[in-house]
């Protein structure tokens, strides 16, 4: 049918309840080359397997949060608020 | 008679992969065969399709088959443009029934916004010389008398942007005409073969590894669409690409009702009907990025919905099949084309969910660069370089509507 993500603060949903926020980028250093920048802006890893990624709780609670989804497979390994997931160490990609 | 009862191959098996080839093309959907076939033309035979699933098994074989050449950028619209006008003779040239029937394409204007769009659009068309103007409601009624154009519609029809070139092909018969031809002219296709890395020495690539052993490449050509950005990643050129999955449905056979093509971008919808009858709709892609070629649902509610405040004489048709293919997404709703940072390593991605269309072109620009090493004008504005110097393409106006 689709997939359901678990929002962190409401739970579980189905995925049209939320907003895509893309894949997790790694922040250039401060004062990046141009290249460096537009690296940054517009290359996606697209990666095909297990992807870090932001979610917007758009129809609920409307928070930011981060999961870990297949992208094979759309199975959704976790999701967190960005904070916790700082705590994990998970959050850089 | 008896040529009716031949069983024909469209191309023949070619059992072990050679040790060497001049040009791997990995992907063999529709630009992969057509850059095969155009190769051919030039004398360059020692070319090899590999593609890991069977021939067409990606977007080339779950397209909705719109061909237009109506593009809001003049890059764009030459390019699009160059192409149909290649499918135009690509039937006799093929010796290949392509079922093409060009009756025309109309992008619905819902707004007083979007109708202010659509006359720029036609505008900018116009110019370069394609056909494409802007008429009334009374114009679109006479297009698609079938049509619910008046009355009280959620969203009223305000008028369309007329395109008459345009309209629906075979999407198969594309394929198996374009490997045919391929073959024929010397190309060799290996379905089942997987590209799973690229070797490169001192900048250049020097062959790909394959589920069926190492082969020598002078030149990589990477046509996988959807998948662009793992072979990419196999040489470490990067994409600005996202692949997401695009749907599409079609009823049981009905009585001739529709001979051009509707497209709604407000509505989200675009619908045509195909030679043997059934009414094809399309969507837009899914906002999430996914390589799983599964649909979705909601696709199906949404998308019929909408066909039936245009059509709602289709209340009672069965819905017989739906699917969902995958799309390259770029930034800017251009393709990428053409060279890269690794000698060698030829890309062609970005197409997106509007790629079928510019398989001709694709073929004849592709082949060009690999023969002579120039890269031909109608594609420079579409180089990867572009992200790097901020000299994007932009048809997010004309092609973030998905066909
Ligand atoms: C539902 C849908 C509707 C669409 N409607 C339209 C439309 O109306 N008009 C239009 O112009 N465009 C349309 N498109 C877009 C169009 O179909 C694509 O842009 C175009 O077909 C892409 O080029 P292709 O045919 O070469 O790609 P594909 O057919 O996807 O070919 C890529 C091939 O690469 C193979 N591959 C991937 N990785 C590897 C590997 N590692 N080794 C070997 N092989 C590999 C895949 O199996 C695949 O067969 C639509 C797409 C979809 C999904
Ligand atoms: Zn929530």
């Amino acid at each position: 049918m689709s997939f359901v993500l678990q929002c962190p603060n409401c739970g579980p949903r189905e995925v049209t309840d939320f907003a895509f926020g893309g894949e997790l980028t790694a922040r250039p250093r401060s004062r990046p080359s141009e290249r460096e920048l537009h690296t940054y802006v517009y290359m996606r890893r697209n990666a095909a397997g297990a992807q870090l990624e932001w979610w917007h709780h758009r129809s609920g609670c409307r928070a930011w949060f981060i999961a870990q989804r297949d992208t094979t497979s759309n199975l959704v390994s976790w999701t967190a608020l960005p904070e916790d997931v700082a705590d994990r160490g998970e959050g850089a990609a | 008679m008896r040529d009716l009862l031949r069983r024909h191959r469209m191309w023949r098996p070619r059992g072990e992969l050679r040790s060497s080839y001049d040009v791997v093309i990995v992907g063999g959907g529709a630009h992969g065969l057509a850059t095969a076939y155009e190769l051919s033309k030039r004398g360059i035979t020692n070319v090899a399709v590999l593609e890991r699933n069977y021939i067409g098994s990606g977007a080339a074989g779950r397209n909705t088959t719109i061909l237009r050449s109506n593009y809001r950028t003049p890059e764009g619209a030459r390019f699009y443009d160059a192409s149909v006008k290649l499918y135009e003779q690509l039937a006799s040239e093929l010796d290949f029934n392509l079922l093409f029937s060009q009756n025309g394409h109309l992008t619905l204007a819902h707004t007083d916004r979007s109708v202010f769009v659509m006359r720029e659009r036609a505008e900018v068309n116009r110019l370069l010389g394609i056909d494409s103007r802007f008429i009334g409601p009374d114009e679109v009624q006479a297009l698609a008398p079938e049509m619910q154009v008046r009355g009280d519609a959620t969203y009223p029809i305000m008028g369309a942007l007329y395109h008459p070139p345009g309209g629906i092909i075979r999407h198969d018969a594309v394929v198996w005409g374009y490997a045919r031809a391929a073959d024929r002219g010397g190309a060799e296709i290996h379905p089942y073969t997987e590209v799973t890395g690229i070797e490169t020495s001192g900048g250049r690539v020097s062959a790909v590894q394959t589920n069926r052993g190492r082969v020598a490449a002078g030149t990589v050509v990477n046509a996988t669409a959807g998948w662009s950005t793992l072979v990419a990643d196999m040489v470490g050129v990067r994409l600005p690409i996202t692949t997401h999955i695009l749907q599409a449905f079609v009823t049981e056979p009905l009585k001739p009702l529709l001979d051009v093509v509707i497209v709604s971008s407000q509505m989200h919808v675009y619908i045509s009907q195909t030679d043997r009858g059934e009414i094809l709709v399309g969507a837009e892609i899914e906002p999430w990025t996914t390589y799983r070629m599964n649909g979705t649902l909601n696709f199906l509610q949404e998308a019929t919905r909408h066909t039936l405040e245009l059509f709602p004489q289709l209340e009672h048709a069965n819905v017989l099949r739906s699917w969902a293919g995958l799309c390259d997404v770029s930034p800017d709703y251009s393709p990428i084309l053409g060279l890269t940072d690794v000698d060698g390593f030829v890309v062609s991605a970005g197409w997106g969910t509007y790629g079928f269309k510019a398989t001709p072109i694709v073929g004849t620009t592709l082949a060009e660069l690999i023969a002579t090493g120039r890269t031909p004008q109608l594609i420079e504005p579409f180089a990867l370089e572009r992200f790097y110097t901020d000299s994007l393409v932009s048809e997010a106006a004309a092609a973030a509507v998905s066909h």
